[in-house]
């Protein structure tokens, strides 16, 4: 069978798998770009026990697979009494395990604002929230954008584990196709396709196009 | 520890001076940077911090905005503590939320602007009376725009700080900080970093503000023409303490330490 047979007969289940990892994609960037907020705040705190926290996270996020931990969070912690579907299990993990790796992007990005700036913020009487809020992190984001990028398309790739615990994205759809019919170069072939599609012609644009206007916002352009 | 007893909780009397630095000490490990500092600021006035790097005459400006904590030594603006705050009949080091009620009375200058690349020249000046005082868009717009026809920028208001030359966003960061209403402005080498042909359109905005308006002002400045021209007095620093202040023409033109002569003579050879 041919590709274009192949995807003329079952075009219908990738569709489903593909609106499955892009809900997954989106859901666990959301979650990631919280976290990711969050612990590289918390590691910039002077407070050493904030800092503890964050540092924590980060080191246990980073240093284990994400396999591991989509494990441990789908068939572990109902152990605990804490149970999640598999569609939310799935973008927890990947969103928690990218979030770590995000953490040390915001704090990179905030430590690049020049000091000239928290000092004039400083100088007009603004709240700690707010020289943070609205005159570091907008110039923070800028600096941060392009690994951002990077760190999307990688943790796109990474929803393919979802597969594993049966959520039925993309990659489970191939596989299911690829153990009824044995097209195995036509079904993982197309499954490469569509990611790759999603990645340089979806994500890369989109973030290419934030960056364009962060930019300008910054009179840079 | 300091006995804090000495300081008063506040300054009383008819002439109580807008600033009042009172045994300021500053450290930085080992290394004295200000010893036992008195400086007093009468309403009004503009003073002018002189001397070689390293005598200290930044920290002065920094410690007034708060940006520097002090070791010893109480700061007083308009009559109240900035550095400290009451507690229970004595001084105590002031909380963040003292400080930064406190230091709203000041605005601040630095030598190399730091506007805000995100906003515009307008959106720069509104920042502080919107976020901090609590103003509405309409009167902070209209409170900034007469300041930025005030420092000539009105023109300019819609542009972003990178399409502005070094002149031009120091006189934007001049009517960000005069958009706060500051009772003492603080000016930190203001000139340092701008091209020779553009000091002019900066200096020209600050003679204008000691002319028209009944700002305190403490600056430093390598700068001795232009100081010597609109200061009601000036400080010499040297290692960490006043070594001679008096009225310009003096100082300048009559120094009796040989320290002063000689950084004067020293000045005026570069220049």
């Amino acid at each position: 069978m041919s590709l274009w047979e192949f995807i003329a007969t079952y075009w219908p289940d990738f569709l489903k798998g593909t609106g499955i990892t892009a809900a997954q994609f989106i859901l666990a960037t959301m979650l990631a770009i919280g976290i990711a907020l969050v612990a590289g705040l918390m590691k910039l705190s002077h407070n050493a026990v904030i800092r503890g926290v964050s540092v924590t996270y980060i080191e246990i996020f980073r240093g284990t697979s994400l396999l591991v931990q989509l494990y441990w969070i789908f068939f572990v912690l109902p152990l605990f009494g804490v149970t999640l579907d598999k569609f939310t299990a799935g973008f927890v993990a990947v969103g928690m395990n990218l979030g770590a790796y995000g953490a040390e992007l915001v704090r990179g990005g905030i430590q690049s604002v020049p000091k000239g700036q928290w000092e004039a913020a400083y100088a007009l009487s603004m709240s700690p929230a707010k020289r943070m809020w609205r005159i570091i992190l907008p110039q923070a984001l800028v600096n941060m954008l392009p690994p951002w990028g990077n760190l999307l398309i990688e943790l796109l790739k990474n929803t393919a584990l979802v597969s594993l615990i049966s959520v039925t994205d993309l990659m489970f759809v191939a596989k299911q196709i690829n153990g009824s019919t044995f097209l195995s170069a036509q079904a993982f072939g197309l499954a490469l396709i569509v990611y790759y599609v999603f990645a340089r012609f979806i994500v890369t644009p989109f973030m290419r196009w934030l960056e364009g206007v962060m930019r300008r916002k910054l009179g840079r352009a | 520890m300091e006995d804090m007893s000495q300081y008063p909780l506040e300054l009383t009397g008819d002439d109580i001076p807008m600033v009042r630095f009172m045994n300021v000490t500053k450290r930085y490990g080992k290394l004295t940077v200000l010893d036992r500092l008195n400086l007093d600021v009468a309403t009004g006035e503009m003073v002018t911090v002189i001397g070689p790097s390293g005598s200290g005459k930044t920290t002065v400006l920094r410690m007034l905005m708060t940006l520097e904590t002090i070791n010893e030594g109480v700061i007083y603006v308009d009559g109240k503590p900035l550095t400290h705050m009451e507690k229970n009949g004595t001084l105590v080091p002031a909380s963040p939320k003292h400080l930064r009620m406190m230091r709203s009375q000041i605005g601040m200058c630095f030598q190399h602007f730091n506007l805000f690349p995100h906003m515009t020249a307008l959106e720069n000046c509104m920042e502080g009376p919107v976020q901090v005082l609590g103003m509405s868009k309409a009167e902070a717009r209209k409170r900034s725009e007469d300041l930025l026809e005030l420092v000539g920028m009105i023109e300019k208001k819609d542009q972003h700080p990178s399409r502005l030359s070094g002149g031009q966003q120091q006189r934007v960061a001049i009517a960000r900080a005069l958009a706060m209403r500051p009772k003492v402005m603080l000016f930190d080498e203001v000139t340092s970093a701008l091209d020779p042909e553009v000091i002019g359109e900066v200096t020209n905005v600050i003679r204008d503000l000691v002319n028209k308006h009944n700002l305190t002002m403490l600056m430093v400045t390598h700068q001795m023409g232009f100081a010597k021209d609109i200061s009601d007095r000036i400080c010499f620093f040297f290692d960490g303490s006043i070594e001679e202040q008096g009225a310009p023409d003096a100082l300048f033109g009559n120094p009796q330490r040989e320290r002063t002569q000689q950084f004067l003579s020293a000045v005026k050879e570069a220049g």
